[in-house]
Order: C-alpha cells, then sequence, then structure tokens
C-alpha cells in the first residue's frame, strides 16, 4: 500500500494532467478529459450514499437528468449559465432531501428497485410532459458561443471545478462526524440507531449530498451538449454505470471513485473506438471480471501474489451453501 | 359496456403480465437476487421461436417447450457457473453482475437478429361475445400463460425438487442440513425463471413485434408487478399481473395510452412505501 503522500501526490499530478489537455493535445482529447472529470464528480457523489452507507442506490441518473432539464429550463428563461447551474443544484438537492425522506425508509433489494423506480418514472414523466419539456423530442439548450476550441477549455474548467468541489467535499465527510456515522450505519444501521446516531438524519443527509452535484454536472453537461433528451439523460445504463466505476477503484474510499472512473471511462473509450459494435458486450465482460476478480477495487488489492490467488480462487470457489 | 371490454382487456394483459412476472419473483424470492437478465431473456426466448416459425416453419406452440427447455439449460449453466459464486453477496454486486451479463446477451441479440421488430403472424380472427371482442390469438397466449402459471404452481405444491425450492426460500441453512444441495436449487431455481422468460417470450411473438428495445420495458413490469403482487410467490404474481393488467387498461383509457406505463410505475412507488410486502404479503424478505 501507498503512503498517503504519495496518494495525494499522484491525484494532483492527475489533475494537472487532466487540466492541462488543450495545452498538448488536441479536441478530441479534451473532450474526453472533460467526460474523466464528469463521471469522476458523478462517481464521487455515488460513493457517499453507496460507498459510505453502503445503500444501493441507482438513481444517479435521475439526479442527473433532472439537473439537466432544470437548468436547460432555467437557460431558456433567460437565466445566465452559472446561476442556472446553481439553480438546478439547488432543486436537485431539495428534491433528493424530501425523496430520501420517503424512499430511505427502505434497504436492500426494495431500495434498489425504488430508486430504478424513480429514474423511470421522471423519464416518462418528463417524456409525457410535452409543453414544458419538449417531450419525446427534447430540448435545445443555448449554445456558449466562441468556436469549439474555447467552449472545450470553459467546459473542461467547469467540469474540473466541480470535480474538485466534490472531491473536497469527501475528504470533509470522510474525516468528519457524519462520515464516521455513515460507515457505522454501512456496517450495522440498528447498532448504529442503538448508539445514538440518528439514522434518518444521516442517510437523508447522505442522499443529498449524492444528488446535489449530479444535478449539477447534469445542468453543466446540458449546456455542454447543447441538447438533451429524456432517454438519453435519465438513462438506466448510466445509473449502473456510475457504481460500477465506484466499485472498479473501491468503493466507500476517497480516492477510490476517482481511480474507478478514470480507468472506467479510458476503457470504455477504448472500447467504443476499436469495437464498435460489441462495446456493450465488452462493457458487460469488464463488469462480470470486476465482480469475480476485483470484489475489493482496484485500491484495495493486494498486489503480491495475485496471479496465484486468482488461480486457486477460481478453482475453489467460497462454497455457496 | 365500455369498461367491461376494458376490464376482459385489462385481465388478458394481466395474465400475461403474470406469466412475465413469475420466473422473476420466483429467482428474487429464492435466490434474494435482482434478476437483470430477465428481460432480455424474454427477448430471447421470442426470437428463437419466430426464427423457429420464421426459417423452419414450425408452429410456435410446437416451438414452445423446446424453447423453454433450451432456456432453461441455459439459466441453469448461468447460475451454476457463474451467479453461485457471489449469490449470497449484497444486492449491489447480483445485481451489478447481472446487469454486465445482461449486456452481453443483449449486444450479441442486437448484432445476431438486429433491432428490426419481428412477430410471428397467425391470423386466427376474432370472437364476439357479448358485445366485447377479443382476437384469438390473444385468448390462446392468455390461456398459455395461466397454463404455464399455474404448472409452475403445481410443480412447486407438488414435486420434490418444487419442495426443495420452498424450502430453500424459507430457511436456507436448515435446507441444507436436511440435505437439500443448496447450489443445485440454485441452479434448478434460475433455471426455471428462464424458462418461464423463454415461454413467455415465444407467446408474446405471437402478439407484439419483438425488438432487443424491449428488454428494458418487460424488466420494468416484471419489477411492477412483483411489488404490486408480493415477491416469491405464484399467487403474488398472479395478484400482481392482473391488478397491473387493469390499471394499465383502465389509465390508457383514461389519462391516455402514453402515461399508463407512468401510472404502473407510480403504483409501484406507492406500494413500496405503504406495503413493501405486496399485496398478498409474506413479510421476513427485505
Amino acid at each position: 500500500m501507498m503512503c498517503r503522500w504519495w496518494r495525494c501526490f499522484l491525484f494532483v499530478i492527475w489533475v494537472l494532467a487532466l487540466a492541462s489537455t488543450p495545452l498538448w493535445a488536441g479536441n478530441y482529447v479534451v473532450r474526453l478529459a472533460v467526460t474523466v472529470a464528469m463521471y469522476t464528480g458523478l462517481a464521487l457523489s455515488w460513493n457517499f450514499i453507496g460507498g459510505f452507507t453502503g445503500y444501493p442506490s441507482f438513481s444517479t441518473a435521475a439526479f442527473f437528468g433532472l439537473g439537466s432539464y432544470a437548468g436547460a429550463l432555467a437557460q431558456r428563461a433567460g437565466v445566465p449559465m452559472i446561476f442556472a447551474w446553481l439553480c438546478a443544484t439547488l432543486f436537485v438537492g431539495l428534491f433528493a432531501a424530501a425523496l430520501g425522506g420517503i424512499l430511505l425508509r427502505l434497504r436492500g433489494h426494495y431500495f434498489a428497485i425504488g430508486s430504478i423506480g424513480v429514474v423511470e418514472v421522471l423519464r416518462l414523466l418528463i417524456a409525457s410532459w410535452g409543453s414544458v419539456t419538449g417531450g419525446g423530442d427534447g430540448l435545445n439548450v443555448p449554445f456558449v458561443t466562441g468556436g469549439p476550441d474555447l467552449v472545450a477549455r470553459i467546459f473542461l474548467a467547469a467540469m474540473l471545478a466541480i470535480m474538485l468541489v466534490v472531491f473536497a467535499t469527501t475528504v470533509v465527510v470522510d474525516r468528519s462526524r457524519l462520515g464516521f456515522g455513515l460507515r457505522c450505519i454501512q456496517q450495522n444501521e440498528d447498532a448504529a440507531d442503538m448508539v445514538g446516531i440518528n439514522t434518518t438524519t444521516y442517510k437523508i443527509a447522505a442522499y443529498t449530498l449524492s444528488a446535489l452535484f449530479c444535478g449539477t454536472i447534469g445542468a453543466a453537461y446540458a449546456s455542454w451538449a447543447g441538447y438533451i433528451d429524456p432517454n438519453e439523460s435519465f438513462s438506466l445504463l448510466m445509473s449502473i454505470k456510475v457504481p460500477v466505476m465506484c466499485l472498479l477503484g473501491g468503493s466507500g474510499t476517497v480516492l477510490g471513485p476517482v481511480v474507478g472512473a478514470a480507468a472506467f471511462t479510458l476503457l470504455e473509450e477504448f472500447f467504443w473506438a476499436h469495437f464498435l459494435d460489441y462495446n456493450r458486450a465488452i462493457l458487460g465482460a469488464v463488469i462480470v471480471v470486476l465482480i469475480f476478480f476485483l470484489p475489493g477495487g482496484l485500491l484495495r488489492m493486494p498486489y503480491r501474489g495475485l496471479f496465484a490467488r486468482t488461480v486457486r480462487a477460481w478453482v475453489q470457489p467460497k462454497a455457496a451453501a | 359496456m365500455a369498461y367491461l371490454q376494458i376490464l376482459v382487456n385489462g385481465v388478458v394483459l394481466g395474465a400475461l403480465y403474470t406469466c412475465l412476472a413469475v420466473g422473476f419473483s420466483l429467482v428474487w424470492g429464492v435466490l434474494n437476487i435482482i434478476n437483470m437478465l430477465h428481460g432480455s431473456l424474454i427477448i430471447l426466448g421470442g426470437y428463437l421461436s419466430f426464427f423457429a416459425w420464421h426459417s423452419f416453419g414450425i408452429h410456435p406452440l410446437v416451438a414452445l417447450p423446446a424453447v423453454a427447455m433450451l432456456l432453461f439449460a441455459i439459466g441453469y449453466a448461468t447460475q451454476l457457473l457463474l451467479i453461485n459464486r457471489v449469490v449470497s453477496e449484497p444486492v449491489l454486486t447480483t445485481l451489478t453482475l447481472t446487469f454486465g451479463l445482461d449486456l452481453i446477451l443483449y449486444n450479441f441479440m442486437t448484432v445476431y437478429y438486429t433491432a428490426t421488430p419481428r412477430r410471428v403472424t397467425l391470423d386466427m380472427g376474432a370472437v364476439d361475445f357479448a358485445g366485447i371482442v377479443m382476437p384469438v390469438d390473444r385468448l390462446v397466449a392468455m390461456a398459455l400463460a395461466l397454463l404455464l402459471t399455474g404448472l409452475l404452481y403445481l410443480v412447486l405444491r407438488g414435486s420434490r425438487i418444487g419442495r426443495a425450492i420452498v424450502a430453500v426460500r424459507m430457511d436456507r441453512e436448515a435446507a441444507a442440513l436436511m440435505g437439500i444441495r443448496v447450489d443445485r436449487i440454485y441452479a434448478v431455481t434460475f433455471g426455471i425463471g428462464a424458462l418461464m422468460a423463454g415461454a413467455t417470450g415465444a407467446v408474446f411473438a405471437m402478439l407484439y413485434p419483438i425488438t432487443t428495445n424491449l428488454t428494458t420495458t418487460f424488466l420494468g413490469k416484471a419489477f411492477v408487478v412483483c411489488v404490486i403482487g408480493g415477491l416469491g410467490s405464484v399467487q403474488g404474481a398472479l395478484v400482481g399481473g392482473i391488478v397491473l393488467g387493469i390499471v394499465e387498461s383502465l389509465a390508457g383509457q383514461v389519462v391516455g395510452p402514453q402515461h399508463a406505463l407512468t401510472v404502473g410505475f407510480a403504483l409501484m412507488l406507492l406500494l413500496l412505501l405503504i406495503k413493501p410486502t405486496g399485496l398478498t404479503g409474506i413479510r421476513g424478505y427485505e
């Protein structure tokens, strides 16, 4: 295991590498860097509820989609871009706090199904509420002017800034009373309740934190893409991709989501570029391999004697019964 | 009279939903796994029966048992080789794994069968009874769906393997102590889930055009039916299916067909909050 300073150092290098892409690479790489920053932000957000608290939430796409619609509608109403993003953040945060109060009474499988249900209900509502949201035709968002290079730089800066804010929040939560309480809930909710942790408040706080920045990122994405539609914004695939990124890196850790999101996004980009027909199958295969061979994520894996252990684990699995 | 027609439509649809969800519900109840593969397995069954009809001229009713057995084999192998390794992990792991497998299956189906909607067309006409019109192929499909569901019920109630499945559902450790090989029972259960999915797909191919884009729709229906009716029992799926069928066809009439799906999901969320154990509710599987 690397010591803490090394990790900090590597993280700073990584952020600088992403931030400096416009200086040494073309527009394609810059776009990729924006995507990486975006998914890192989403994965770090999910980490609050899924990693620290251990609730299997699949509602990332609900918050992302809601944020992009809120931001897009605000911008179309003439609100300046940054304020539109802030409005979207606030709106999604309030929505998540209200929703959390209801949904977090469920546990395990029921919570998972409920959180997927929220994504579907929102998608269907937005798709059928044509007069406001444009329905299935989607919605155009006012473009940022100034040529592709400048636009890419603006959004790179914006996404990186959001990502760093989420990261800073993660670090603070990780060391605070809140983070400690959330970890207790993850290990044993009833026991946590018994020793005096206000589990309801803590869970709602975690859920709201997990939604808040998804809203900002959604709104920023809407301005970046210039066009949103219900199927793209509220996709179940995204709701599952983001937790997979966290699992890949190591959920419940501070740096895990950063590593996972970077690795996953770059892998996915590679597969899109080289195996267009089979990219989903490859994605599926990555997930299967991840579940079987990297159950603790990249960061928690002891790298010594890896091969021998893998073979042994496969030959004699822990019996199911 | 119009409402009677809606009600009959709803019941016919509900029987199909029952058949669609009962395998999913069994897998969830017994294995404690949310099987994201279910939608794709239904479509796979539909495609297999379509191509048996289209390429070899085999009547779908004849192909159905073969398709079902083939899917049973696929399901049995999947569970035994892959899912059994993580079956006792938290829901996040198992759900993600089945979703990964779903992506693989979905991708191969899209590449080999393309996304073109395909349908088995058997023109059987329609019956008119006391002012209620109903196409014959729908009635046949409903009868088949109920027959399959009934068969599953009988297997679970009467057969040795069925009793073993119920025993594992009730208490895994105790069942293992009584000499039941739990991992095999898991594989059989998942196989039965896949079998029901395949059979449902074969039935659906006679009524609706089948395309890979429908996988998530079917999966969503299975969620809703399970939550409405209650998990892991045939009766639960039956109640959930019929209720959803009637609600959807009523909603299609009252608020417009484009909102029928939303109403179904909203009903699911409502029930999750009020009565997570479903309408037939047995506690203890949360």
